[in-house]
């Protein structure tokens, strides 16, 4: 929290000079050394530092591609081969950007989780947890522009099948969907034209995600980490120093995670990509099924749950901006669902309609698929905007630990030791 | 009885009822397969490159390019590879002077631009071109598309650098099974449906069932979505004539050593990403156990 003690002393004069000029370094040493962090954080808090690691490694390996690639629709695909086949290493540098993808949905995914199960988006963390939606919906931007580069098959498509989602807004005002669509594409087809300038947004959208995920984390350092039990640090006891306690917790779940990072990479490149987009983009043949890469699933779902084209499209946006409301829409004063018995085993049936609406999203529109995404859509909503402000008022929380300390340490919590 | 407990009950119940009903719809609503047909069950075979510790069959990728070069050249290129990849680590390895003498005598010569005489074909309209070098990608026989499809009676052979990477495998079951398929595969390191599919489609050529009726130039193939392949069966047993006499020449030998030889020329790079990815990961292990130990041992003393 932004008001804790500062134990920062320059230590040369070099370092005394700046400090008096500009305390760069006083700055991150309250903020990434002396930091109270709660003493009872689960591993689940590790993946804030976990997202940061997978953002520098998209760029880093994202600006070493880009001296490879071309963002020619006659030479991207061959370019994308040249990386796999003739640059030094490129063949792992591709697999760490395109598996690095993935995981950083992963991450993200848990860490939203983890938010929404111990209540880390309410007061006062709103503008903390807005700002996460908004990097989320970057985060989807960015990976759905970097998607159509290799310029396969399945680029192809699936930029023609979103990008034309927004010709639906021609049932609101005839003819603005289309010009949308045409000012999207720069013509009147997915083309060269598309494929440069989503390059070109898809090498600032990393930036300006680095841009919101500082005031993310500006954001928490004000109000400080939630915590498993949702109680705030009251006492010095309640919390540890990040240095070295959280760092070192953090840097070994780092490491767990780079395993099943790197198991991929080496073990698996291509088990979370398609097969359609080791074929070059072909105007002509359209691939019999159309699916979005696997982070996507859940509100590609939603979408086709929909028989009408604009409500698909208003219900899919409509799934993740009802994320930004949410710190108004929990009417309960507990943060954390373990001392919500109702809410907790709602929450549990949400996160499995989201995973059952993401093995949806991956089959074929028809049948008894469409009537269970048309079921687990209504869940979606239904959770969102009925349950949770109704069971919030009805329910009556389970008795809670009086402080951070008390929950950890138990009887022996009385006299504070640190 | 609380509010509570109903809920909790009501939750757990869904729970239940909700997994229940999507595996079943899983079951009984087989997946439609891409061409609109029957699911086609594609069987999984054993290769030296699958799996974590995979690595490629040098015998048997200098067998597949024999056969690539006698039988499947004739009309696929192979244009994202080139010559020298053939004597390099990790492929079949030939010997350099053999592969460069090779390349000089591959039928599909190389177009460079224009000679020295600014003239790019020859007075009867043929292109110029030299004899390729190492430094070269292997051709197939045509000069562009427009000319394979008028060769080929309309049909297109596909480049087949990337082929075993460019097909894939649909799951036939239920979502249950398809979940720990899925998570087994990745445990295993497996992704090798492209290869499988192809060794099926060069095996699935049979006549065709009773009732159906191919359209004109048409092949019937057990494999293909469709059934219906413009590419006539590729070989019959004895069309390849192997050095090593103790490998049988069948049309299944044949298959499986030409999906291994294209699996290498889609993944050139396979034994060297296994191999650092050994190196990597135990990097990692020990890595992760020091941090963890440090970890317990810092923590320690908050307790």
């Amino acid at each position: 929290m932004a008001n804790h003690e500062d134990t920062f002393k320059p230590g040369s004069r070099l370092s005394q000079w700046l400090d008096e000029r500009l305390p760069v370094a006083r700055m991150m040493h309250g903020q990434f050394v002396d930091f109270p962090t709660p003493r009872n954080l689960n591993y689940l808090w590790t993946f804030g530092g976990i997202l940061t690691f997978c953002l520098g490694v998209q760029i880093i390996t994202g600006i070493v591609l880009a001296m490879h690639y071309v963002p020619n629709d006659k030479m991207a695909f061959d370019s994308i081969e040249h990386i796999r086949r003739n640059v030094n290493y490129g063949w792992l540098l591709r697999s760490v950007h395109a598996v690095g993808a993935s995981m950083f949905f992963v991450a993200v995914y848990v860490h939203i989780a983890r938010g929404l199960y111990y209540g880390s988006y309410k007061a006062p963390r709103e503008i903390l947890w807005i700002l996460g939606v908004i990097i989320y919906l970057l985060m989807m931007a960015t990976g759905f522009l970097g998607y159509t580069l290799p310029w396969g098959q399945m680029s192809f498509w699936g930029v023609t099948v979103i990008t034309n989602l927004f010709s639906s807004l021609d049932a609101v005002i005839p003819g603005l969907g289309t010009a949308i669509v045409t000012w999207l594409w720069g013509g009147y087809s997915v083309s060269g034209v598309t494929l440069n300038r989503f390059f070109s947004l898809h090498y600032l959208l990393p930036f300006v995600i680095a841009g919101v995920v500082g005031l993310h984390i500006w954001a928490l350092h004000v109000v400080g980490q939630n915590n498993p039990i949702g109680i705030d640090i009251k006492t010095k006891s309640d919390s540890v120093p990040m240095a070295p306690y959280a760092v070192m917790k953090d840097l070994f779940a780092l490491f767990v995670f780079i395993m099943l990072f790197a198991w991929f990479v080496f073990f698996a490149p291509d088990y979370l990509g398609h097969a359609d987009n080791y074929v070059e983009a072909n105007p002509l043949v359209t691939p019999p099924h159309i699916v979005p890469e696997w982070y996507y699933l859940p509100f590609y779902a939603i979408l086709r749950a929909v028989p009408s084209k604009l409500g698909g499209v208003v219900l899919m946006f409509g799934s993740i901006l009802v994320l930004l409301f949410l710190p108004w829409l929990d009417t309960s004063r507990v943060r954390s669902a373990r001392y919500r018995p109702i809410f907790k085993w709602l929450l549990v049936l949400f996160f499995f309609t989201f995973l059952a609406l993401g093995y949806l999203g991956s089959k074929p529109a028809e049948g008894i698929y469409v009537l269970w995404a048309q079921i687990f859509t209504a869940y979606y909503f239904l959770f969102f905007l009925v349950l949770m402000p109704i069971v919030g008022v009805l329910e009556t929380p389970s008795p809670m630990p009086r402080s951070i300390t008390e929950s950890v340490l138990g009887d022996r919590a009385a006299p504070a030791k640190s | 009885m609380t509010l509570a407990h109903w809920t909790n009950r009501l939750a757990i119940g869904a729970l239940a009822l909700a997994s229940g009903f999507a595996g079943g719809a899983a079951t009984f609503y087989s997946p439609v397969h891409a061409a609109g047909g029957e699911p086609i069950h594609i069987e999984r075979q054993e290769w030296s490159f699958a799996g974590v510790r995979g690595r490629f069959d040098r015998e048997q990728l200098q067998r597949g390019f024999q056969v690539y070069k006698e039988v499947c050249a004739s009309c696929h290129g192979l244009k994202r590879v080139y010559f020298r990849n053939l004597v390099e680590r990790g492929g079949p390895m030939f010997d350099e002077e053999s592969v460069k003498a090779l390349a000089a005598s591959w039928p599909n010569q190389i177009f460079d631009g224009p000679n020295e005489n600014g003239d790019i074909a020859t007075r009867r309209g043929a292109l110029i071109k030299r004899p390729a070098l190492l430094s070269d990608p292997i051709l197939g026989p045509y000069d562009n598309d427009k000319q394979a499809r008028a060769a080929q009676n309309g049909a297109l052979p596909p480049d087949l650098s990337l082929i075993t990477k460019a097909r894939s495998v649909e799951f036939h079951g239920g979502v249950f099974a398809h979940i720990g398929q899925m998570l087994m595969d990745i445990a295993n390191g497996y992704q090798e449906a492209g290869a499988n599919y192809l060794y099926a489609l060069l095996t699935g050529y049979k006549d065709p069932p009773k009732g159906v009726t191919l359209a004109d130039g048409m092949n019937y193939n057990a494999a293909f979505p469709g059934h219906q392949i413009a590419m006539v069966a590729p070989f019959v047993d004895g069309s390849v004539k192997y050095q090593n006499e103790a490998v049988p020449r069948t049309v299944s030998q044949y298959s499986k050593d030409v999906t291994a030889f294209l699996a290498w020329a889609a993944d050139p790079r396979l034994e060297e990403r296994k191999r650092m990815g050994w190196l990597v990961m135990l990097y990692l292990l020990v890595t992760a156990v020091l941090l963890y130990f440090a970890k317990k041992r810092l923590w320690s003393t908050l307790h």
